[in-house]
């Protein structure tokens, strides 16, 4: 790939005359302007020059960002060396390279220039969108999916809350409850309609019921946050769904708000309140760890495993929470936690966010493995029976990587579900 | 080069379809654009793109919701859109074949595409009958359409993988079976754009036309057969899945 931009031409000599003294050998490039002078600054100009996407010129190509970049471990990616590679002649808003940032932000934490991909990428990709460029099908499909059903799977909405019938405890709808309640759980797409979401949010029911939360959800009303199609260049489909979903939290009384997914989190806490809300939101693990005295006595069966824990960015790196997960965890008898090498701060991503959950096809072809293969290795490689997450994202990525890197042995499961494991035994 | 694409707004099938008496109930169902008129809207346009003219995309409106979709055409390049007001998600394709053909009239069309067919009244019959109201020629099936002054070279699909092209003289009617692209993603911020700032002509339903068909039933349909489930490991399954094949002559 380093190869792929072409455009700079070299221009150290076979031999040259200094003061009638033929000098030959590579050294002599220093007669000449170093070679990256030769480079056209347009194309990073081009990229700079559309709004959000300033910093992208800052890059002092210190190359910090490369050693942390996941992209990078499975291909050659990297906020450095896409500025080089615009250097040599890549225009991003064209090129396949626009669609494999996942937005962990892990470049940007290094990052001594403050280069922010996470504000890059949405507004190159926007700007890439609008003016018709390439998209990757599978991502457009996501869009429209979204734009027509109200979330990215393409789901009828009346059936938005049919998972319910399997969660063996009531699950009040806020519509029908009449009355303020205190926590609104904002369940998701993907644990309203995957088949192994749905085992998370079942469980998630469980756990609020034993607990005695005031709880409701807001059923066939609830639609998708659409904070990962915004980061991938749809904000006039984020504004959109954000404008509906504004209006549909504050349709009724709540005191807190609990969302499934760190994707949500970010959302609903960091980027509706540019849209006027500005309600406390807090992810599950947040909210469970709080009850963690409540919670102790009610995990009465142990769960004896090895489990390892993977960050989701979303939840870690753009929202600061390490320990409620940890903690959660390491409540459950039985349960031994082991750490992965990259984990915290530094935790791998699993390839889902920024639009990457609906780009699988297209990335894969652009890498030598999937991130959710890079890191289903790292976890099997801790001798974890268990891979224990926290984004509905994340289950189906990490359970299709595990089977195809052969460690079927490793189990995924959403802390959730394990949580409820222990309160109610092996199923 | 005018072209116009006569559209379909269609109970939607994403999820199972509820019915009422004997027919649809039209009241809890959503309605989405024909999937063949996605196909006939971008093959336009891209005519449109290499060649010059306008696009004008002309629908019926049964539930008082086709706006979305006509809007989504202007996202993707069309540059008029028409509805015909008719307020009965009932009419059927001979009906609204009637009524397209009497609004597309006076448009003087070079082309006028129409999806192949529809997942509600799977006859393929809007294109041949707006066609036959408009006495032009019809050509049905087509994958490619290119344009170079009065003749068009229509690509078609047959069965075993053979393909043919014609030489079409302008004007005519094609049933689009699909555009040589995917359809083309319009951004909402463009849709929304639309919707604030584009104008929808409306125009009365004119005419009467009937299928001559009543509906005496509708139904789920009857299970007749179950697909085998075969039990047990990997290998288990695979060598009876092989033994299955043997014993049918297909290995």
């Amino acid at each position: 790939m380093a190869q792929k931009y072409e455009k700079a031409i070299a221009i150290e000599k076979e031999n040259i005359v200094v003061d009638g003294v033929d000098v030959s050998g590579h050294w002599n490039r220093m007669f000449e302007q170093r070679v990256i002078f030769e480079y056209t600054p347009e194309l990073i100009e081009k990229v700079a020059s559309i709004p959000n996407a300033e910093s992208f010129a800052n890059c002092y190509q210190c190359a910090k960002c490369v050693a942390v970049c996941p992209v990078d471990v499975v291909g050659n990616y990297g906020p450095r060396k896409l500025y080089r590679y615009a250097q040599t002649g890549m225009d991003l808003t064209e090129a396949p390279e626009l669609w494999l940032c996942t937005t962990c932000a892990n470049c940007l934490r290094v990052c001594p220039k403050e280069v922010n991909m996470v504000k890059i990428m949405p507004a190159v990709r926007e700007q890439a969108i609008l003016e018709g460029k390439f998209v990757p099908n599978e991502l457009q499909q996501a869009f429209e999916n979204t734009a027509k059903s109200g979330n990215p799977l393409g789901q009828p909405q009346r059936k938005r809350d049919a998972w319910i019938q399997n969660a063996g405890v009531p699950v009040p709808i806020i519509k029908d409850v009449g009355r303020p309640v205190d926590v609104l759980w904002y369940v998701g797409s993907y644990p309203s309609y995957h088949p192994r979401g749905i085992d998370a949010a079942c469980a998630a029911a469980r756990i609020f019921t034993a607990l005695g939360i005031d709880f409701a959800i807001l059923g066939k009303e609830e639609k998708d946050d659409a904070d990962s199609q915004r980061l991938a260049g749809e904000k006039g489909l984020f504004e959109m769904m954000a404008e509906y979903n504004i209006a549909t939290f504050n349709k009724y009384e709540w005191k807190e708000m609990v969302v499934t997914g760190p994707h949500e989190l970010n959302a609903f806490k960091n980027v509706y309140p540019k849209y006027g809300f500005e309600r406390p939101v807090v992810h599950y693990t947040t909210f469970l760890a709080r009850y963690l005295d409540q919670l102790k006595p009610l995990l009465k069966h142990p769960v004896n495993k090895k489990v390892t824990y993977h960050d989701p960015c979303y939840l870690g790196r753009h929202n600061g929470e390490y320990e409620a997960p940890r903690k959660l965890l390491q409540a459950i008898p039985g349960v031994e936690l082991v750490e992965m090498g990259r984990n915290r701060e530094n935790g791998y991503c699993c390839g889902g966010g920024g639009g990457g959950m609906w780009m699988d096809s297209f990335t894969a072809k652009h890498t030598t493995m999937r991130l959710s293969e890079k890191r289903a290795m790292e976890a099997a490689s801790t001798g974890a029976d268990v891979l224990a997450v926290a984004c509905p994202f994340e289950v189906s990525r990490f359970e299709d990587a595990v089977k195809s890197t052969g460690n079927e042995h490793v189990g995924v499961l959403d802390i959730l579900e394990l949580l409820d494991r222990s309160m109610r035994g092996e199923q | 080069m005018n072209i116009v694409v006569a559209i379909k707004h269609i109970p939607s099938i994403a999820d199972d379809l509820p019915v009422k008496g004997n027919n649809v109930d039209f009241d809890s169902v959503d309605f989405v654009l024909n999937e063949w008129d996605e196909h006939s809207i971008e093959q336009a346009v891209l005519i449109k793109e290499a060649v010059g003219g306008t696009v004008t995309v002309v629908g019926v409106d049964l539930i008082g919701e086709l706006d979305n979709a006509l809007h989504l055409a202007l996202a993707k390049g069309a540059d008029k859109v028409v509805k015909i007001t008719a307020d009965d998600p009932a009419a059927d394709s001979h009906m609204q074949a009637k009524w397209l053909a009497e609004a597309i009239k006076g448009m003087s069309p070079d082309m006028v595409f129409a999806g192949v067919q529809a997942s509600n009244d799977i006859d393929g019959q809007i294109g041949p009958m707006i066609a036959a109201y408009l006495d032009m020629p019809y050509i049905g099936g087509t994958s490619a359409i290119e344009v170079s002054g009065n003749t068009a070279t229509v690509s078609k699909e047959f069965p075993g993988g053979v393909g043919m092209k014609y030489a079409v003289t302008l004007p005519f009617v094609a049933g689009v079976q699909s555009a040589p692209k995917p359809p083309r993603y319009a951004p909402v911020s463009k849709v929304r754009q639309m919707a604030q700032t584009a104008t929808v002509e409306k125009v009365a339903p004119s005419g009467e036309a009937s299928s001559g068909l009543a509906f005496k039933k509708m139904a789920p349909p009857v299970v007749t057969g179950h697909a085998e489930m075969i039990e047990g490991s990997p290998k288990e399954v695979a060598a009876k899945i092989v033994e299955l094949l043997k014993s049918r002559g297909l290995a």
